[in-house]
């Protein structure tokens, strides 16, 4: 909207300097670790990039990682759903203690979150000895792999639902079991739509997320080329033996998954405005 | 009318707690008491160790170095934001969040492309007698680069419910725009500064990705914490791993509490 009266910065002169000081700032900072990423990825060419690609061992970590997606993202939301159910509807004795324990893989390094399964499950881990015995290998393999992503993705889905539904409240929820729906008919016709871009939203940040991680799974994965190298691990061992461009190729694709999140998210809270707007609307016509 | 009561409590309780206990809980008291049940001899060596204490020096310096660097920028860049319509304007919002986006090892290469002596800006630096790649000053770069979207993220909404009036009126009055901005606006949104800060920090203290690429990881120089762990993993010190994986636990709980009470008193929500 754009005003007459003198404010703060609404100079033409300050105007144009604060906006052009941010946007050359940005394409310095933020703009061009992305663009020098695409010009070195097709550096050597197309046929360089696809056949960086499409190599058998970039095509097994592609697998690989979306495996690990797969099974983390479909359980981190199942979580995320019904820890913010738990937490924005119910009062209880250690509710502050879930609250806390749900966001804390946030402030946990990356390092450390893929550590604490090596001290589980690895060899002089508290659980290793009874592992060894039974075969089963949870670390360097693709258990380990899962777990560590689940750890690190854990708050993503939780932390777009719990403020999301604790803002809503639950009227229409109560509404719904007073006309005579049963727990699931309220929860699909009644708290699904009401939460559906919020979930969508931590859906894909979770999926975004466990496909990028690198810190946790390089400690937990071993990095056996073809077997448990996912794909920004696939990125490091490229740049480590110097084949750059393919490295870029590779990093390409992760990229592609960031870009398309940040264009999704910003598609999905535009519709979340509309939401918001047309839901405070609503509590003003009840009030009235 | 009685309220119903909203069914699923237990279910959704028991589910969430089992999850946390097993996924959370659990892993972290094993960090906890492997690195508690270490020969104390063993804790002190490590801690006493040059390269240890290096190492801190290190992250919580070049860590606190970037979260400062990125206070006046946030705030340039969540002033332009709230404040003026340009074309564009979208655009810069959404770039801001692709530090939060783009996977930890991308953002690392690319931005070790960059700065290393034949590299885009490298180039530009290298006759300036200014390494970056490889030195700690890289490292900064790289924490910047992560540390950025908290201060902006954190100061938006801020911003977004300051009435421009006030300010308009401060220059109105004759304020000049610096006494207007540091008497007017800055106040209200020094919490949220603190708490984005303070976030950007310690993120920039625990990561990892996007650092080992362009810090050149010279023990004594530019080794980073979280690299020395993956370090004495790969040596087989998993009772050292242990040790600094507690350390950092800890002092990131530390962080978080002081977090909350920064956030408390600013009052807004923020993404983490």
């Amino acid at each position: 909207m754009p005003r007459s009266r003198p404010g703060l910065g609404e100079a033409p002169a300050w105007r144009g300097l604060l906006i052009g000081a941010a946007l050359l700032l940005a394409a310095w900072l933020l703009v061009l670790p992305l663009l020098v990423l695409f010009v070195e990825a097709f550096s050597g060419g197309v046929a360089a990039f696809t056949a960086a690609v499409t190599n058998p061992d970039a095509a097994a970590a592609i697998r690989l990682t979306l495996v690990v997606a797969a099974i983390v993202v479909p359980a981190n939301t199942v979580f995320g759903v019904a820890a913010a159910w738990c937490i924005t509807r119910f009062r209880f004795r250690g509710r502050r203690l879930l609250q806390v324990l749900v966001g804390l893989p946030f402030s946990v390094s990356p390092v450390v979150s893929g550590l604490v399964w090596v001290l589980m499950f690895g060899a002089q881990g508290w659980f290793g000895p009874l592992l060894s015995d039974t075969g089963l290998r949870i670390v360097f393999a693709l258990p380990g792999i899962v777990l560590a992503t689940l750890f690190v993705t854990l708050p993503f889905v939780a932390g777009q639902l719990i403020p999301l539904m604790g803002a809503q409240g639950v009227a229409e929820e109560e509404a719904a079991l007073v006309l005579g729906a049963t727990g699931p008919q309220m929860f699909l016709r009644v708290t699904l739509p009401k939460i559906r871009w919020g979930l969508l939203q931590g859906v894909l940040l979770c999926s975004a997320r466990s496909m990028g991680e690198f810190g946790a799974v390089s400690v937990v994965s071993g990095r056996i080329r073809g077997l448990t190298n996912t794909v920004p691990l696939h990125i490091e061992v490229l740049y480590q033996e110097y084949d750059i461009a393919a490295a870029f190729g590779v990093a390409t694709l992760l990229a592609g998954v960031a870009l398309l999140t940040i264009v999704l998210r910003a598609g999905l809270d535009l519709r979340g405005e509309a939401l918001r707007v047309r839901g405070s609307q609503a509590r003003l016509a009840v009030a009235a | 009318m009685r309220r119903p009561v909203l069914p699923g409590f237990g279910l959704a309780t028991g589910v969430t707690g089992v999850y946390l206990g097993l996924l959370v809980l659990l892993p972290l008291a094993g960090l906890l008491a492997k690195a508690g049940t270490t020969e104390p001899g063993r804790a002190w060596a490590l801690f006493a160790d040059p390269r240890t204490l290096s190492a801190f020096r290190v992250s919580f310096g070049v860590s606190a170095g970037a979260a400062l660097v990125s206070v006046p920028v946030g705030l340039l860049l969540a002033w332009v934001l709230e404040r003026y319509r340009f074309p564009g304007r979208r655009l810069l919002d959404a770039a801001v969040d692709l530090p939060l986006a783009l996977p930890t090892a991308v953002a690392g290469i690319a931005l070790t492309t960059l700065y290393v002596p034949d590299g885009w800006m490298g180039r530009l630096l290298a006759p300036l007698g200014i390494a970056v790649a490889f030195t700690p000053l890289g490292i900064g770069v790289a924490l910047l680069f992560v540390a950025l979207p908290f201060v902006v993220r954190a100061v938006q909404p801020v911003l977004a419910g300051l009435d421009p009036e006030a300010d308009e009126a401060a220059v109105i009055l004759g304020a000049t725009p610096w006494q207007a901005f540091r008497l007017v606006v800055l106040p209200p949104l020094l919490p949220a500064v603190a708490t984005g800060a303070a976030l950007g920090f310690a993120r920039a203290v625990g990561e990892y990705g996007s650092v080992i690429f362009i810090a050149g990881n010279r023990p004594m120089v530019s080794e980073i914490v979280p690299l020395l762990i993956v370090t004495k993993l790969e040596q087989y010190d998993i009772p050292g791993a242990a040790l600094l994986g507690a350390a950092m636990l800890l002092l990131s709980f530390v962080l978080l509490a002081g977090i909350n009470r920064l956030q408390g008193r600013s009052g807004g929500r923020h993404a983490a």
